[in-house]
């Protein structure tokens, strides 16, 4: 979290919307602990990361999606079992949950 | 409500200790309070007294560093499962003190703040211990080792470091005394064998008893080959983790022979 906070508070002095995405759980292997987190801006902008790149590219999409539907917090679960695993999957077999949440506090 | 996230940054921003709790199922999913010693819990978690009872384990988890997943009843009940909270503690950073403004010390320096340690470099000879020397350290202090640790010593405890890298037995040996004052949980010294071995009998004229003998790092880091400024600091950061994971790195100080 402290690495993230010039960029976050840089896209809120621009008025920006932010999008906060951590690590809250860790079933098996996996790269980043729990409280990993990154930040997205509502342009796009990234800061951070919860994963060893793995999964950031859907996190990322998820994170804009939430912001443009102004829709509310929410847990998501990437693992080397989904059927998309190719597409965002751990290589590593581990299983992370991270929720996705707009800054809003 | 706001401010919350302003009240977090600041506290992060100073090193103080802060926690951090969202509900993550079972409840207002995303609902977030700020916690911190001393001060009022910014948010609610939706039930008052769910509010309470996870603001009172954030506090329990800034103490003992770590946070996770915690499951309550929806008024905040133990061992029930209806709520799923995620707790995340944020101790203040840990702190590394470099005694000596040498060469290494400048290396060593990056590489702890690197790793999110408070670096404080200390030297008696102001004409080294200068600010514009060690960019990357927090804090350069002007004073003997042994007047710098009466004063801060009693702050350290087993997430900190000392290294001691003067390779000056005028300054290591008072350095080294007085860190093992400490409840510091990582002390290297640098030094060759032999440089070790002297300062060792110097230690115990000294009146140092073995067990605190056995907690000097010294040669200080892992046996990894390190020659230059930047991977002896590699080499004394990997001894630090490996000393805090309880991991069987090699070490110098476990091996014989020459150290390059």
């Amino acid at each position: 979290m402290r690495e993230l906070l010039d960029d976050i508070d840089r896209w809120r002095t621009a008025g920006r919307k932010v999008a906060i995405c951590r690590v809250v759980d860790l079933e098996g292997s996996g790269p980043r602990l729990p409280g990993a987190a990154m930040a997205v801006s509502e342009d796009g902008e990234v800061a951070g990361s919860v994963s060893g790149g793995c999964v950031e590219g859907a996190v990322v999409d998820e994170a804009l999606a939430m912001l443009r539907a102004g829709a509310p917090a929410h847990l998501v679960r990437y693992g080397i079992s989904d059927d998309d695993a190719f597409a965002v999957g751990l290589t590593c077999g581990g299983t992370i949950h991270l929720l996705i949440a707009p800054l809003d506090w | 409500m706001s401010g919350r996230y302003e009240a977090l940054s600041r506290a992060l921003r100073s090193g103080e200790p802060a926690a951090l709790a969202t509900v993550l199922e079972g409840g207002p999913v995303g609902a977030t309070i700020v916690v911190r010693p001393g001060a009022e819990v910014l948010g609610a978690l939706g039930d008052p007294e769910l509010t309470r009872v996870v603001a009172r384990d954030a506090l329990a988890a800034l103490g003992a560093g770590r946070g996770g997943l915690r499951h309550y009843g929806l008024r905040g009940e133990a061992r029930q499962g209806a709520v799923t909270v995620f707790l995340e503690a944020f101790a203040p950073p840990p702190r590394m003190v470099i005694f000596g403004a040498v060469d290494f010390t400048g290396s060593l320096a990056r590489v702890a703040a690197g790793l999110g340690y408070r670096v404080v470099v200390c030297d008696a000879r102001a004409a080294f211990a200068t600010a514009r020397r060690f960019p990357q350290a927090n804090e350069v202090v002007v004073e003997w080792p042994e007047r710098y640790l009466a004063r801060v010593g009693d702050a350290l405890g087993p997430g900190d470091a000392v290294c001691v890298l003067t390779h000056d037995p005028k300054f290591d040996l008072p350095a080294i005394v007085a860190a093992l004052r400490t409840e510091v949980g990582y002390l290297g010294a640098m030094g060759s064998r032999r440089t070790h071995g002297r300062r060792l009998e110097a230690l115990r004229a000294m009146g140092v008893s073995e067990a605190d003998l056995a907690r000097v790092m010294a040669p200080i880091g892992l046996d990894i080959g390190a020659r230059t400024p930047e991977e002896t600091a590699i080499a004394i950061a990997a001894e630090i983790i490996a000393c805090a994971s309880g991991r069987p790195a090699p070490r110098l100080r476990d091996r014989e022979g020459p150290i390059h």
